[in-house]
Formats: structure tokens, C-alpha cells, sequence
């Protein structure tokens, strides 16, 4: 199977760790990724905020940049029920590479049918379920059924779980009274739980939580994308 | 004009920074908005077939709105028939013009009036102040509302972001046959008000309601209500006037039957409505002589005529996606800057003002498009499709922001090439010593402002993914 890394605008730019930590991974289970260059983003802060001018050209590169694989990867939720949801619609051309595109859990227990990774992370950890990757993808409790076969790792439930985190996209930068109130009603929330790592499946949301939980007074909490605790070996620690 | 925008609305950002910061309305609303969620999420878990009764509810509002001028002129005949007039309105204004005038034909200068979003949609009451008409408000929360010179913050709870003390103050302050010594305790409160109306039902003459639902095929108006107060005012009176949205029609009692199951379920939490008034036309002796049916167009046509935004037709006001939702519940019903707050509120008052003014363009913005609205929606309205639509619209159309226009073209530009990515990407890196301290930046400049002012934004990393890729050969070297 040829799969490829789509690693996300984002990732690529401000978390290079979790792109490394899927390649590290994949290839502990016996897989080797490829890393198309031609790949950008998948268009999403455009479409989201109204620039659907801007959304064709990103759809079409993406299209074609990852046509010969058979499976693609992405360690973002988000970005992965973009991709499915809506490139089909906005270009049919779009439509085969967009079937192929798999979040990174998705393709751990779907495609690969593994559940434990061989992962070790001795951390107590809640896990944050972003809203895209539960209401638009639907992971339903794959990452739970990922994270609870890592050795070492407590998992602890985040209450009120479900409820978005305020980052939203541009909506953070749009909206910043009602993002950082809906931040800091999750931050408190996350150390109420008493963990000290806090991991989703989309470094956006992270970025905000974090953004929040490091501005403010409590308890040290690291933001951790669920990628990099999968990776995370005893000899190899992430 | 169609629908009032309230004078001088800012747009949403300025007016939901003004109620987070009111902790008083975060803590009414945060009590209220959660209280209801979670009594819907096991009214609706009861029911095994709810994702069918959703489904036929989608079903029949999509069927109805494709004929819809086949079942207005069935409507109207069988209104018609069972002795009704019916009245259409293309506007607010012309609406506001039949309703005064036939109130002042029947000479009376004051009507009792049944909650109703039609009703405050089009600035009724004001309008009729105008004409000298009192329009007195006989649902509680519309009554704490109107007695308190305020507006309504959500379509079920008009008065959600007042606590018990503040209205036992305004019962106090504006309701002159309230008890002195009244107190905060609810069932008090209720009964001051259940006084005051009862006054007000035995002397009405006339009756302003607005109309959950229209059943086609006999001609027959429904209204949903909690509190009886409806119950007097679609019986007591003489005359009455219900205005209604022209999409409010179902074809059959069949069809009503699984509204009736959808709707009390996702507003209130309840099995079944309290109080269900169904009447057609008028009954010798017994009832109001006098009826008259006002169909409300304002904008609805257009609406109709767009292919995405349409399905914010099948809204039947419930006010689900209002208590699901986590930016409603921080800015409060106001912010929304129209009767129709809350997710439902910022795809339709666009839809049918316009996005000319700065509250109605900035409310397709008004959500993170977390989809909790979607998934409470009891007609499957897919609220984020349409807000995303509407941004485009926003985009094309609305008032210009060069600054984010610009900021927008130029991301779309680098990220179409993945040379300029990984040029932006070095730059990005190299400026990482100078903005970030450990790793964390804590001021941005520009409009990145907005980030920083209350979040930490982590700093660049010394190398981009690609960048690694392309130096250790993906690791391997």
C-alpha cells in the first residue's frame, strides 16, 4: 500500500513533532510513509471565512498532489472532514483522492485494524474530542479505544467533553471576547481534571487550549496532539 | 422595511464583548441554557425513533416549502370556507397596516397578545403604540420583558438573561397590582402575574396571536404553549388576528402529528405540549366571532429562491440549537441584534434583512461552526453549511474590510505554491528568537492582536515539517 502524508498547513508550520511522530509511528507498524512536497492545505480557513475564490486552486493542487496513493493520512480532523466533506462538492475531480483521505485514528483502527500501537506514555491524560473530528468525522471513540492500550497512560474524562473549545478558526481572531471566554471555561475544566497532559486530534484546538492554559494561573498542563502519544515509545519518549 | 434592526445594533463581536464581561448574564444564562440541554438530551433519548421522526419532519417542511403556493391557496380557501379572511402581507410594514386597522375597526384601543416570534419579528407592538393601540403581553416571560422596556434574548425564554430577583424588582417597579411585599420565590412570582393577566383576559376584546402551524387541508391554526395564557386569548376575546409566516403550513393533521412530537421534545423537554389550541375559522357561539389570518411574506420568498440558505425555512422555533449552543450561552440573546438569536438567529436574520448593516453581516461569523446546532436541530437544519454560505455571500457583497481581504489573499497566495509555503515557513522560523520567549509568544502585532490579548500563540519552530523531511530524507538519514 502507498500511503501518503498529507501533514496539514498548520502542522507543517508550527508543529513539525506531530508530522514526525505519524512517520515514526507508521513505520513502528510496518509502514512507510511518503511526503508529496507539492502539498499546501486543504483550503478550509478560506472556505470556512467566506474567500471561496481562494478555495478552488488549494482543492485542485490537493487533488492531484496526492492522486497516486492509495491511502492518505492526516494527523487533523478537521482538516480530514474538509477534505471528505467538502471537496467533492466544490470540484468532482476532487472526488477519488477525497475517499482515500483518512484521519490519523481512522486509519489506525479502520484500515490497519490495530488498536494497541506498542505506545508507552506515563502521563495522566484527558482527552479533549475536537467538534469536527466528532461531529463532522464521526471518530466516535477510536481514540479512546487507541490511547486506552498505551502503557503507562491514565486516562482521565474531561467533563462537559464535548463542548467546543472557542478556537473555531478565523472565529478566534473574529470573535475574541466569545473564543477566549469559551477557552477559559475548557482550560479550567482540563485542570479540574487534574491531568498533566491534555491531547486531541487536532493541533488548532490545542493550540487555543494551550494558548489559554499557559497565559493563565493553575497547575502546568502540556497540550500533546494524540499523534505524538501513539509514537511515544520508553526508549524513544515523545 | 422588513424586519427593525434595533437602532444602532454594533456588529456582534462589540455587543457579545460587552456580555461576556457581565458576569451576571453568563451565570443566567450558563444556569438556564444547561439546565434545558440536559433535559432535552433525555426527552430525546426516550424516543427510538427520533432520527426517523427528524427525518419525516425534514421530509414534510422541504416538501412543503416545494408547493408552497399550492398549500397557502389551500389554506386560504378553507380558511375561507370555514368563515376566517385571510390577509397577505408582502412586508412588515404592510403587515403592521392590516393588523392596526383591523383592530381599529373594531374600536378598541387594547388586545391581549399570545407569544409570537412573526409578531416580534415585524415590530407589531411599537408599530401599534404608533396607532394608539396597548398591546399587552400575556406570556410571562414576554410580560417580564415588556414590563421591563426590554428585549426578548431567546424565542422560548424571552427573558432567560433575567434571574428571579430581577424580576421580582421589575414586577415590583412596573406592574401596578403587584403585591408590596412581593418576593423572589417562583410560584409568588407566577402568581402576581397570573393576576395581573387574568384582569387583562376578562376584559380583552381583541387577540393578537402568531401560529406554530397550519394544517392545509381543513384550514385549521395551532398554537403551542405552556401556560394557558394562550388558551384565554385564542377563546375569550371577540375578534381575533393571527399572524403567521407564510412557511408555517403543513399539509395534513398526519403531517402536524409529528411536529407535535418534535417540537415539545426539543423546546421545552417535554413528552407533550401543555397546551395545544387548534381552531378553524369561527364557531357560532362559542369563541371569537371574528377571525382573521394575516400570511406574512417579509422576505420569506427570497429566502425560498436560495438553493443553500432555504432550509432555515424549516425552522419551527424550538430553540434547541439556542440552549446547545456555547456562543449563544457566552454572548447572550441581544448580541444577535434581531427576535432571532442564537444559531437559528444568524442565518435568518440576514437572510431576510439583508447583510447591509454591520450586526447582520457579522452574524454568519457568530459561531465557531462547532455543529452542536446540527445535531440538535429537530428538522435537520444544517446550520453551518448555511453560515459558511452566507460568509461567502458576506465576502462578495457585504461592506468591505481591505485589512482582512488582503491578509486573506495573501495567505491564499503563498499557500498555492509550496515554494512560497516553504519561504514563508523559513521566514516564519527565523523570526522565532525575536517575537517567542520559551517557545511561547505573548504580544502579535496587527490584527494577530486578537489572539494574543487573551492566549499565548506558540512560537514558530526552528524548522518546518517539509524542511525536516527534506534535510534527514524523512527521518532516515
Amino acid at each position: 500500500m502507498r500511503i501518503a502524508l498529507f501533514v496539514t498547513c498548520l502542522n507543517d508550520t508550527m508543529f513539525p513533532g506531530t508530522g514526525q511522530a505519524v512517520v515514526r509511528l507508521l513505520r513502528r507498524l510496518g509502514h512507510e510513509v511518503e511526503f508529496p512536497s507539492a502539498q499546501t492545505c486543504c483550503g478550509q480557513m478560506h472556505f470556512n471565512t467566506g474567500y471561496r475564490k481562494q478555495v478552488l486552486p488549494l482543492v485542485r493542487n490537493f487533488a492531484e498532489t496526492f492522486a497516486p496513493y492509495e491511502a492518505v493520512v492526516t494527523p487533523s480532523a478537521s482538516c480530514a472532514a474538509m477534505i471528505r466533506d467538502w471537496h467533492p462538492r466544490l470540484d468532482d475531480a476532487a472526488r477519488d483522492t477525497a475517499a482515500k483521505v483518512h484521519e490519523l485514528t481512522e486509519f489506525l483502527v479502520d484500515v490497519l485494524g490495530v488498536t494497541d500501537v506498542g505506545a508507552y506514555y506515563p502521563h495522566r491524560v484527558t482527552y479533549h474530542p475536537t467538534c469536527h473530528s466528532l461531529r463532522m468525522l464521526g471518530l466516535g471513540d477510536r481514540p479512546l479505544r487507541l490511547l486506552r492500550e498505551v502503557r503507562g497512560l491514565e486516562l482521565v474524562e474531561l467533563p462537559d467533553a464535548a463542548e467546543c473549545c472557542g478556537f473555531g478558526g478565523t472565529f478566534a481572531l473574529k470573535n475574541p471576547a466569545v473564543s477566549a471566554a469559551m477557552g477559559a471555561d475548557k482550560a479550567a475544566r482540563v485542570r479540574r481534571t487534574g491531568a498533566d497532559a491534555l491531547c486531541a486530534a487536532d493541533n488548532s484546538c490545542l493550540m487555543h487550549i494551550g494558548g489559554v492554559l499557559t497565559r493563565t494561573a493553575g497547575p502546568a498542563v502540556r497540550t500533546v496532539h494524540l499523534a505524538e502519544i501513539l509514537a511515544s515509545t520508553e526508549e524513544d519518549p515523545s | 422595511m422588513t424586519m427593525p434592526t434595533y437602532l444602532g445594533m454594533p456588529a456582534f463581536p462589540r455587543a457579545a464583548r460587552a456580555a461576556v464581561a457581565d458576569e451576571r448574564l453568563r451565570d443566567n444564562l450558563a444556569r438556564a441554557t444547561g439546565t434545558i440541554r440536559d433535559r432535552r438530551r433525555a426527552a430525546v433519548a426516550e424516543l427510538d425513533d427520533w432520527a426517523a421522526l427528524r427525518e419525516a419532519g425534514r421530509r414534510i417542511k422541504d416538501h412543503t416549502l416545494r408547493y408552497l403556493d399550492h398549500y397557502l391557496r389551500l389554506l386560504e380557501e378553507k380558511v375561507t370556507a370555514a368563515g376566517g379572511t385571510v390577509h397577505w402581507a408582502r412586508d412588515a410594514a404592510e403587515a403592521n397596516r392590516i393588523v392596526a386597522d383591523l383592530i381599529r375597526a373594531t374600536g378598541r384601543t387594547e388586545v391581549v397578545k399570545v407569544k409570537s416570534m412573526a409578531t416580534q419579528e415585524i415590530g407589531l407592538n411599537e408599530a401599534l403604540e404608533k396607532e394608539g393601540i396597548t398591546a399587552y403581553e400575556t406570556d410571562l416571560a414576554e410580560l417580564i420583558v415588556q414590563l421591563g422596556d426590554d428585549r426578548p434574548s431567546h424565542i422560548l425564554v424571552p427573558a432567560i438573561h433575567r434571574n428571579r430577583s430581577e424580576i421580582r424588582d421589575i414586577f415590583r417597579r412596573r406592574m401596578p397590582d403587584a403585591p408590596p411585599d412581593l418576593s423572589d420565590e417562583p410560584a409568588e412570582l407566577a402568581e402576581a402575574a397570573r393576576r395581573h393577566l387574568r384582569a387583562k383576559f376578562l376584559s380583552a376584546q381583541v387577540a393578537v396571536s402568531g401560529v406554530n402551524f397550519a394544517v392545509a387541508e381543513t384550514g385549521t391554526l395551532v398554537v403551542l404553549e405552556s401556560e394557558g395564557n394562550g388558551r384565554m386569548c385564542l377563546t375569550l376575546p371577540k375578534t381575533l388576528i393571527s399572524v403567521m409566516g407564510i412557511e408555517k403550513v403543513v399539509p395534513t393533521w398526519r403531517d402536524l402529528e409529528v411536529f407535535l412530537q418534535l417540537l415539545p421534545r426539543s423546546s421545552t423537554a417535554e413528552r407533550m405540549n401543555p397546551y395545544t389550541s387548534a381552531w378553524t375559522g369561527v364557531t357560532p357561539g362559542d369563541g371569537p366571532q371574528e377571525f382573521h389570518l394575516v400570511l406574512l411574506d417579509n422576505g420569506r420568498t427570497s429566502v425560498l429562491a436560495d438553493e443553500v440558505g432555504r432550509q432555515a425555512l424549516r425552522c419551527i422555533r424550538c430553540s434547541a440549537c439556542l440552549n446547545v449552543c456555547p456562543v449563544y450561552a457566552r454572548a447572550g440573546g441581544h448580541a444577535y441584534g434581531s427576535p432571532y438569536p442564537g444559531p437559528i438567529g444568524a442565518i435568518l436574520s440576514p437572510q431576510i434583512r439583508g447583510i447591509g448593516s454591520p450586526v447582520d453581516a457579522s452574524l454568519p461569523y457568530a459561531s465557531s461552526l462547532c455543529g452542536a446546532c446540527l445535531e440538535a436541530c429537530p428538522v435537520a437544519i444544517d446550520i453551518p453549511e448555511v453560515l459558511v454560505h452566507l460568509r461567502a455571500k458576506v465576502v462578495e457583497e457585504g461592506p468591505r474590510h481591505p485589512l482582512a481581504g488582503t491578509a486573506m489573499a495573501a495567505a491564499g497566495w503563498t499557500l498555492r505554491s509550496p515554494r512560497r509555503l516553504a519561504l514563508a515557513q523559513r521566514l516564519a522560523s527565523a523570526s522565532r528568537r525575536l517575537i517567542g520567549r520559551r517557545g511561547r509568544i505573548r504580544r502579535l502585532p496587527g490584527p494577530l492582536r486578537a489572539w494574543t490579548d487573551s492566549r499565548d500563540a506558540p512560537a514558530p519552530p526552528p524548522e518546518s515539517f517539509r524542511a525536516w523531511w527534506k534535510r534527514t530524507d524523512g527521518g532516515r538519514a
